[in-house]
Order: structure tokens, then C-alpha cells, then sequence
């Protein structure tokens, strides 16, 4: 098994005649925390789209696990085990919580219709399964108290917890956050970095996205800065954080105004 | 607080079904006394029930919506007549042709289903009303160059519903009971119904079930989430189709006689509104809806017209106007008052009374 879980490669990605992504290259190796930052408009998110399928990409690509992810619908992806959240939280917010993580099960499940409609014993199974394997997720998250309360009425934090949640409940390789921890308080985000650590423990590398820069520099292993769709820098957080480009990209450069 | 009565909540609940069944089956007998031609109307209710429970699959279920939902209805009820007439002179048995009917129903389903689940919400609606006139027009034409559906002169003489010897036709005499045709279909209907209620039921509470819902409530999560989007809409339009497919053969047993006049839009439109009205998604609620809006409009026919005359002395607003403009008034005030229905499920009414969400 090699330690790459996922490579990228001359990925680029245009909207008509912006060029969102270009040429874009980098590797995650698995158990790692790996960080993407830069300016907003940067194409963080559309590197996330590219990743799951709802974009196709207009050169280059992702291989992950050693096999290539071009041309697989989103729905594939998932079941090659790459979850992720949204920057907008896209939660099935008319359900309960419980019902969200249930959901998330779909993927590693197998009962059809006719299971459904006799009730087979099998499918009886499973059913009990699912939901204890939600429930499960729940506490680990730490919201089972939340377990039947209405997705849309949770706190924003626990929405975001809940939307890890789901995402873990397909078994994911790895895990994709678009900005997990925006909107959250000092105390939220400090949960959340102890959530995040431990579900690597647990064997699940991750993507992050995300704007708080204290968390990304105590968070992640390697960090990977986009600007203008381009790659400026790439490495552990101490360096990309003295990286002359980097903070050229955030501050501007000094003199310049 | 304690409650006073002496019954617990799950015997009392298994005493309403039971006080319940023995309505339901006592039914007929009550409606034989006012006249067979109401437990006519009764039998027709409990199709229009099923076809409800049907389109409640692709509509409450997985929010797709449908407005050529007759077409299934129309292809079931083609494929039992044209396999149970003189008209090719082929008489199978009705056991063997129910399930081919569904089986094409759901044929045409898949065949609707592939080429527009791409499109939503409105766009899918006029796409699928347009396959519904489609369908009917194709049947009103297909007496030549070959004479497959004898065009709008409609099949006759279909064969009634039968098991072996055992016809839906013919009254018997039992246990000191009259069972006329109609009260014979009664049951055999109500027990297909009861078949429908508990696939919708383990449906809606399956895999399958919350997948359907995830679709309906977020696509773009729903993929991410591991769902085909793709596959598992085209089951709710098969599943859907399979329901009208089941439900037109029996409709072609029980009435002897289809032409393509039975299966226009209007049709399409009364099912759609039972699901409204009744609560979109909740099984109990689409029953209530169709119940409702099959029985009414046959309980004015029969009040209006002698109230009238009673209280003018002669007939003034002929019975079909006032049905029409009831139901119109009716239907504005459920916008008015329950936008989500009769009985809705608690997920729908959090949907309807939440604004719509942007697309990706």
C-alpha cells in the first residue's frame, strides 16, 4: 500500500474564460490532516468540486487509492471513500439528525426494494444496524442528544457536526471540510479540533478548507496555498505561514498601497 | 397526567383497527341496500385509493412531479384487455396478465423516467404531461395499418376478473348473503388496496425510503452522499407506474369496456389532487385525500339535484356545474388554510413551510 491515498495532477479548471484552477498538483498521504488555504476566490471549493465529481475537470485529475477518479459521477466517488461537507452546510435539513447519518448509510448498505417490501430477515438486519451505526456516530460526534430534533433547528455548530457525521457514515478514506469551523466561537472550534484529531486517530486522512488560520496552523501536517487558481506554496504550516508569496497573497505586498 | 380511559394506547389502537376492518368489511352490504350502483362507486374509489397510493410514490415520496400519471393507468388497462378479449381472441388468465401489466406500466415508466429525470419541478411536469397525452393519443390511433387498440371505439367484452372457475361476475349466494358482482370485486379490490398501503408503508421506512427523501430534499447532498440520484428516481417512477399499471387492469376487468376517453388529463389532474389534498408523503393522508374526492362529488350528484327540486320546485344549476364549482372551492381553501394537505407528513409541512433552496 502506498502512502499516497490521493494525487493530483495538472488539474485545471475553467468557467468560461476565468481560470479557476490551474494546473494544480499536489498529494495527500494517508493518516495525514492536509490543509487548503488562500484568499477568498482563491478556488478552494472548486478544487472540492473537481475532487467529488460535480465538476468535471477540464485537464488533469485526482487519482485516488492508486486508481484514477475522472469520469466517475459523484455517487461513485463517495463509494471509492471520499466524503465531504459544504461550505453552505447542505444538510437534509427538513429530517431529524438521526435520519441525516441514516442516510449516509445508503452508500454501504444493499437493501432494495424487494428486501423493503417482504421485510426479510436480512434486510431487518441491516435496518437495525444502520441506525445503531448512526446513533453511534452521533455520540461521537457528540450531538446524540440532538438524535430526533429537526436537522434545520440544531445550532449552527451542531450542524456542522451533524454534517460530519453524515459524511463519516460512508466509511470515507477520506474526509473532505469545506470550511468546517466558520461560524463557530472559540470553545466550538477548540471541539472541533479535538473531533478532527480524533477521527484521524481513527484512521481517516483529511482535506481541510478552512479560513481560521489557528486552527489550520495546529491542525495540519502539510498545507497547500492556492491563489488565483494557481499553487503558491506547499508544506508544514511554520514555513507556508513565512512563505514571502503567501503573504504577499493575503496582505499584498508591502508598499504597494 | 394520567389519561382516564381504561384502555391502554396499543389496545386501543388495535381496537380502532379492528372496529375499523368490520366496517370496511360490512361496507358493501350497507351501500347494497341504497343500490348496487354505490358499491359501484364505492370499488371505483378504492381503484382511484390505489392509483393515489401510486402516485404518492413518485410525487410524496420522491418529489418528483407527475402530471401524465394516467398513462400508466391507460397501459395497464390496454394490456389486460387486449390479453383478455375477443379482440385478439386471447384469454388469459387475469392472475398471469395483473403482473404483465405492471410489468409494462413500469416499462413505460423507465421509458419516460430515462430520458427526463434530468429536468425539475416544472420542466418535469409539462415533459410528463405531454407523455400522458402522448400515450392516450397513440391508443386513439392504433387501429391502423394495424388494428391494435380498435382506435376510439375502445375493446369490449373483456374478460371479468376470474380465478379459475371462480368468476367476479357472477352473484352467489352465502352464508344467507347476497354477493352480487360488485361486493365480490369489493373485497378483491379492498385486499389489493391493503397489499398497496403495506408496500408504501415498508417503503417509505426502507433504504430506499430515505433515499428518496435525501433526493427530494437536497440532490447535490444526496450525491455526495453515495446515492444515485438517477437510479433511484427512475425506481419511484417504476414503482409509481407499476401501482397505475396494476391498477388500469383491474379497472378494464371491473368495467368490461375501455376507450382511450377514460384516461385523459383530467384524470391525471383528480389523482394528483387526492395526493395534494390528502398530505403529499403520508400514506394515511393520500388514503383520506382519495377517499374524499371519489365519494363527494358521487354524494352531490345524488343530493343536489333533489334539494334543489325540493327547495325550487325544479332542477336550477345543473349537479356537474355545482360538483365542479365545490371542488373548486374546495380546493381553494385548502391553499388557504392546510397548503400541506389534509394529514401531512411532519416532513412535507417543514418543507412547504420553508423557502426554496438555491441549486449548487
Amino acid at each position: 500500500m502506498s502512502a499516497v491515498l490521493l494525487g493530483c495532477t495538472g488539474l485545471d479548471k475553467r468557467f468560461g474564460g476565468v481560470l479557476a484552477l490551474a494546473e494544480v498538483g499536489f498529494s495527500i498521504n494517508r493518516g495525514e490532516i492536509y490543509g487548503l488555504i488562500g484568499p477568498n476566490g482563491a478556488g478552494k471549493t472548486t478544487l472540492f468540486n473537481a475532487l467529488t465529481g460535480i465538476y468535471a475537470s477540464d485537464a488533469g485529475g485526482f487519482s485516488f487509492a492508486g486508481e484514477a477518479l475522472a469520469g466517475l459521477r459523484p455517487d461513485q466517488i463517495a463509494a471509492r471513500g471520499i466524503a465531504r461537507t459544504f461550505q453552505n452546510i447542505r444538510l437534509f435539513g427538513n429530517l431529524s439528525a438521526l435520519d441525516n447519518v441514516m442516510i449516509g448509510r445508503h452508500v454501504r448498505t444493499r437493501a432494495g426494494v424487494f428486501g423493503a417490501v417482504l421485510r426479510t430477515r436480512a434486510m431487518r438486519i441491516e435496518e437495525a444496524a444502520i441506525e445503531k451505526r448512526a446513533r453511534e456516530l452521533l455520540e461521537y460526534v457528540g450531538i446524540a442528544a440532538r438524535a430526533n430534533d429537526v436537522a434545520r433547528q440544531l445550532p449552527y455548530g451542531d450542524q456542522r457536526r451533524l454534517e460530519i457525521a453524515r459524511a463519516l457514515a460512508t466509511e470515507p478514506k477520506l474526509l473532505a471540510l469545506d470550511e468546517p469551523a466558520a461560524g463557530m466561537n472559540a470553545t466550538e472550534t477548540l471541539e472541533l479540533k479535538k473531533l478532527l484529531q480524533r477521527v484521524r486517530a481513527d484512521g481517516t486522512t483529511i482535506l481541510l478548507i478552512e479560513h481560521d488560520m489557528k486552527l489550520v496552523m495546529e491542525l495540519c501536517d502539510r498545507v497547500l496555498v492556492l491563489d488565483y487558481g494557481r499553487r503558491i506554496a506547499e508544506g508544514p504550516p511554520r514555513e507556508v505561514q513565512r512563505d514571502a508569496r503567501v503573504i504577499e497573497a493575503y496582505l499584498g505586498v508591502a508598499g504597494a498601497a | 397526567m394520567r389519561p382516564l380511559n381504561v384502555f391502554s394506547h396499543a389496545q386501543a389502537k388495535w381496537i380502532g383497527v379492528a372496529l375499523i376492518a368490520i366496517a370496511l368489511i360490512g361496507l358493501p352490504f350497507a351501500l347494497a341496500s341504497a343500490g348496487t350502483a354505490w358499491v359501484r362507486i364505492a370499488n371505483l374509489a378504492i381503484l382511484f385509493v390505489f392509483l393515489s397510493l401510486g402516485l404518492n410514490i413518485v410525487v410524496g415520496f420522491a418529489g418528483l412531479l407527475d402530471l401524465g400519471y394516467v398513462a400508466f393507468y391507460a397501459v395497464g388497462a390496454y394490456a389486460y384487455a387486449l390479453l383478455a378479449s375477443p379482440h385478439f381472441n386471447l384469454h388469459l388468465p387475469p392472475w398471469v396478465i395483473l403482473p404483465i401489466g405492471a410489468l409494462v406500466a413500469c416499462l413505460f415508466g423507465v421509458l419516460l423516467g430515462a430520458p427526463t429525470l434530468k429536468l425539475r419541478g416544472d420542466y418535469l411536469a409539462i415533459v410528463t404531461l405531454g407523455f400522458g397525452e402522448i400515450v392516450r393519443i397513440f391508443l386513439n390511433n392504433l387501429s391502423q395499418p394495424v388494428n391494435i387498440t380498435n382506435g376510439p371505439q375502445g375493446i369490449s367484452r373483456i374478460d371479468p376478473f376470474h380465478l379459475g372457475a371462480f368468476s367476479f361476475n357472477r352473484t352467489e349466494t352465502a352464508f344467507g348473503l347476497v354477493f352480487s358482482g360488485p361486493i365480490k370485486y369489493y373485497y378483491l379490490l379492498l385486499a389489493l388496496l391493503l397489499l398497496a398501503i403495506v408496500i408504501n408503508l415498508r417503503l417509505q421506512h426502507s433504504r430506499i425510503g430515505r433515499a428518496w427523501e435525501a433526493v427530494r430534499e437536497d440532490e447535490v447532498a444526496a450525491r455526495a452522499m453515495g446515492i444515485n440520484t438517477t437510479r433511484i428516481k427512475l425506481l419511484a417512477f417504476a414503482m409509481g407506474a407499476s401501482f397505475g399499471g396494476v391498477a388500469g387492469g383491474m379497472f378494464a376487468a371491473i368495467q368490461g369496456f375501455i376507450s382511450p376517453e377514460s384516461f385523459v388529463l383530467v384524470e391525471s389532474v383528480m389523482v394528483l389532487s387526492m395526493v395534494v389534498l390528502g398530505g403529499m408523503g403520508n400514506v394515511w393522508g393520500v388514503v383520506l385525500g382519495a377517499v374524499l374526492l371519489s365519494f363527494v362529488p358521487e354524494l352531490l350528484r345524488y343530493t343536489v339535484e333533489p334539494l334543489q327540486k325540493s327547495l325550487f320546485g325544479k332542477s336550477i344549476i345543473e349537479p356537474e356545474v355545482i360538483r365542479m364549482l365545490l371542488f373548486g372551492l374546495a380546493l381553494v381553501l385548502m391553499m388557504l388554510y392546510r397548503p400541506a394537505g389534509l394529514l401531512p407528513s411532519a416532513v412535507r409541512k417543514r418543507e412547504l413551510l420553508q423557502p426554496k433552496r438555491s441549486a449548487p
